[in-house]
């Protein structure tokens, strides 16, 4: 079962990996925006896999909690601070 | 090996699969709109598979609880963060992808 937490935490990486093709060369900034948001989500399910590896789940899942919900609050406060902001452009 | 361990290594497998799509629809499709469509709806069904898995893995603690809770706020709060995304695009005046022969061959 080790082995199989392994590969899938590697297959994971490489999947997680992908999006940053978008965030180097999106057209405009809610393209960026998205791929993060992406990466951000996968990395949840990256940093529970790892808590297995380690044989420490009970650690790594409040771990994951707290960067769930920052990553959900970050990506709202950062949606509503695009749509009024002079600064950003397309 | 344990029936435990195979429902958790189908799930995981599962879930694996759908995020793998996810990423490709986010590196191949044309437009803001059709990439937040892509990647909303199959990531969040991906993570809520592997977590699952997880879920049967661990059986009944208060780890798997504590999973239990991560799959609801994730069920919630990721098509949320994505929606917010595409409104302010559409706010801001991000025009959708239109397929132009369509359009015309519809008109005429």
């Amino acid at each position: 079962m080790h082995t199989f937490f392994l590969l899938s935490a590697i297959v994971l990486t490489i999947i997680i990996a992908v999006p940053l093709v978008r965030v180097l060369k999106g057209p405009t900034v809610f393209d960026r925006l998205l791929a993060t948001n992406a990466i951000a989500t996968k990395t949840i399910v990256l940093i529970c896999i790892i808590g297995y590896l380690y044989g420490r789940i009970d650690m790594f899942i409040d771990i994951t909690l707290a960067y769930a919900i920052l990553g959900f609050v970050g990506s709202l406060v950062i949606a509503k601070y695009v749509i009024s902001s002079k600064v950003v452009r397309d | 090996m344990a029936i435990q361990n195979i429902i958790c290594i189908i799930l995981v497998v599962i879930g694996i699969v759908f995020m793998l799509m996810g990423s490709i629809g986010i590196l191949r499709l044309p437009d803001f709109y059709s990439r937040s469509h892509a990647t909303s709806k199959s990531d969040t069904l991906g993570i809520l598979f592997v977590i699952s898995g997880l879920v049967v893995y661990e059986g009944f603690t208060l780890s798997g609880i504590k999973l239990i809770l991560i799959i609801l706020f994730i069920a919630l709060a990721n098509p949320i963060g994505t929606h917010a995304l595409a409104r302010s695009a559409l706010q801001r005046g991000l025009k959708p992808f239109f397929n132009d022969s369509a359009k015309k061959g519809g008109k005429s």
